[in-house]
């Protein structure tokens, strides 16, 4: 895919067309509530385990490299509140993104782009449904949806796989470790812990569903499809958290 | 009815224009259907049957010209609009395009679900269309269970559903064995003469043509029977387009076909 300037407008200018689509068509009857609660249950429900695993493990390394970080200094004592800083603000919401985007991005994106070139895309429109209204609003809404839910299942999975590396493996006093934690979050860093997510979802859910309705050939094309929809989406998602983290934690 | 309806025509073409890059796909087609009348689109692989198809049905739009489906000019519309339109045709797919995630009974009730039709009736339709293409016994089923014909036969039913006046068959019997495309074009005549739907249908395969153009069926009974055309009795409700490189080169019916001398027409039904 050659990358020019032009070309990268343009997929920006039908991110946002669609983005833009699903937005008035969200709002319109018919309502799929349905379909939107059978996608929440494949999106969400499905990647708990996923996101936990990505949670227990960020959480549990993130608490041996700041331990030993602060031991340097001689504040051992404050590690919780390091943990819970960075995944709150950072990896959980991160992390959890970029493993959703590998996960439903690209089945979105796949389920999708074979949609279309088996033809039941057009043979949908011709049964007079708006694939748009169908199929892309509900994956939209249960991904923006359930992404903060995972998100703060990640955290919370995170900050106990902390916990338990303190306590057994770093020997900090457990109490010392949470109330540390504790009191190292903000209202802001919960805030905007969870917008962020919410932001992710979108577009992870937009950039899958962009990427597979504008597949084009056969097999192959449904391929290229799903590695594009993983790639823009997770780089997407980086420059986004950038944007975010710069607005929420600014420093004064 | 009166005869002035009857004459009048359900799709109506004018000048139609379309291409990919730099690929014209369609170079000027003009052409009408009218009411009852089944129209057997023909012609090579890559002549533009298949775009002339999406163009009718609204799913893409053409680069220049007109179509009307019943007095309505459709190659402006919005989708919303255009949706109202689609709701009076059927259309059956190259290669059927059942939604593979849902069952045979959820593919044939697909449009009903969507008009939110009662459940009992829904099922009594699906019921009813299934019984007609001979495939109760696969209500349950899924479509990757079932073989190519079958497929194709529910995406009739599909088409059916609704109780559409115009259908469009994307060939439906390409890539099947001769006995299973008798019986897909059997069904194909008996809505054309039983049902008195509209029909276009876009096939390479001139020994479906011909079967279509030659054969007819009549209700006796409740029981549907098909019948030969013979001395006395000529169909004059199938006609024939033939497309050439995105050009109308021939226009008429099949007796007519089969005597051209235009060189390329005589090689095509060799």
């Amino acid at each position: 895919m050659p990358l020019s300037l032009k070309a990268g407008v343009k997929e920006v200018q039908d991110l946002s067309i669609l983005t833009a689509r699903a937005f008035v068509r969200a709002f319109q009857r018919p309502y799929y509530f349905r379909d939107i609660l059978e996608q929440m249950d494949r999106i969400g429900v499905g990647s708990v385990v996923v996101v936990m695993l990505t949670g227990f493990f960020t959480g549990s390394v993130l608490t041996l490299q700041s331990a030993k970080s602060l031991a340097a200094f001689g504040a051992k004592g404050l590690t919780g509140r390091l943990v819970a800083i960075s995944l709150v603000r950072e990896l959980g919401p991160v992390l959890s993104a970029l493993m959703v985007a590998g996960r439903v991005g690209s089945g979105i994106a796949s389920e999708l782009g074979s949609m279309v070139v088996t033809e039941q895309i057009n043979a949908m429109r011709a049964l007079g449904t708006d694939p748009v209204k169908k199929l892309v609003v509900p994956r939209i809404v249960a991904t923006t949806a359930m992404l903060p839910l995972l998100t703060i299942v990640a955290d919370t999975i995170g900050l106990l796989g902390g916990l338990f590396i303190a306590v057994y493996v770093l020997l900090i006093n457990g109490n010392v470790y949470m109330s540390s934690a504790w009191d190292g979050l903000d209202y802001v860093d919960v805030f905007g812990g969870l917008l962020k997510p919410l932001v992710f979802g979108a577009t992870v859910s937009v950039v899958g569903c962009h990427c597979g309705l504008r597949t084009q050939g056969g097999t192959q094309g449904v391929g290229q499809s799903t590695t594009q929809a993983v790639v823009a989406a997770s780089i997407l998602i980086l420059f986004f958290n950038l944007i975010l983290t710069r607005i929420f934690w600014a420093p004064s | 009815m009166t005869d002035s309806d009857l004459a009048a025509p359900v799709i109506q073409v004018k000048d139609v224009f379309k291409s990919y890059g730099d690929n014209t796909v369609l170079n000027g087609i003009s052409f009408q259907v009218r009411r009852g009348e089944t129209k057997i689109i023909i012609g090579e692989s890559g002549s533009g049957k298949s775009t002339l198809l999406k163009l009718i049905m609204g799913l893409e739009r053409p680069d220049n010209g007109q179509i009307w489906i019943e007095n309505q000019e459709i190659t402006e519309l919005s989708e919303q609009n255009l949706t109202k339109v689609r709701a009076k045709i059927g259309m059956v797919f190259q290669e059927s395009a059942l939604f593979d995630s849902l069952s045979v009974r959820d593919n044939v009730a697909f449009r009903l679900n969507e008009l939110r039709i009662h459940d009992d009736e829904v099922e009594a339709r699906v019921r009813e269309n299934l019984g007609f293409v001979g495939l109760l016994d696969a209500i349950d089923k899924f479509p990757s269970e079932l073989s190519g014909g079958m497929k194709r036969r529910v995406a009739i039913a599909r088409a059916l559903a609704s109780k559409p006046e115009i259908l469009f068959y994307d060939e439906p019997t390409a890539g099947l064995d001769p006995i299973t495309s008798r019986t897909i074009n059997q069904l194909i005549i008996a809505l054309r003469d039983v049902n008195g739907v509209t029909g276009v249908f876009v096939t390479h395969r001139m020994r479906d043509a011909f079967t279509l153009a030659s054969q007819y069926a009549e209700g006796v009974d409740g029981k549907v029977e098909f019948r030969r055309e013979g001395q006395l009795l000529c169909i004059a409700n199938t006609r024939f387009l033939m497309l050439r490189s995105g050009k109308v080169v021939f226009e008429g019916p099949d007796e007519v076909l089969r005597r051209s001398q235009d060189s390329y027409i005589k090689r095509f039904l060799e």
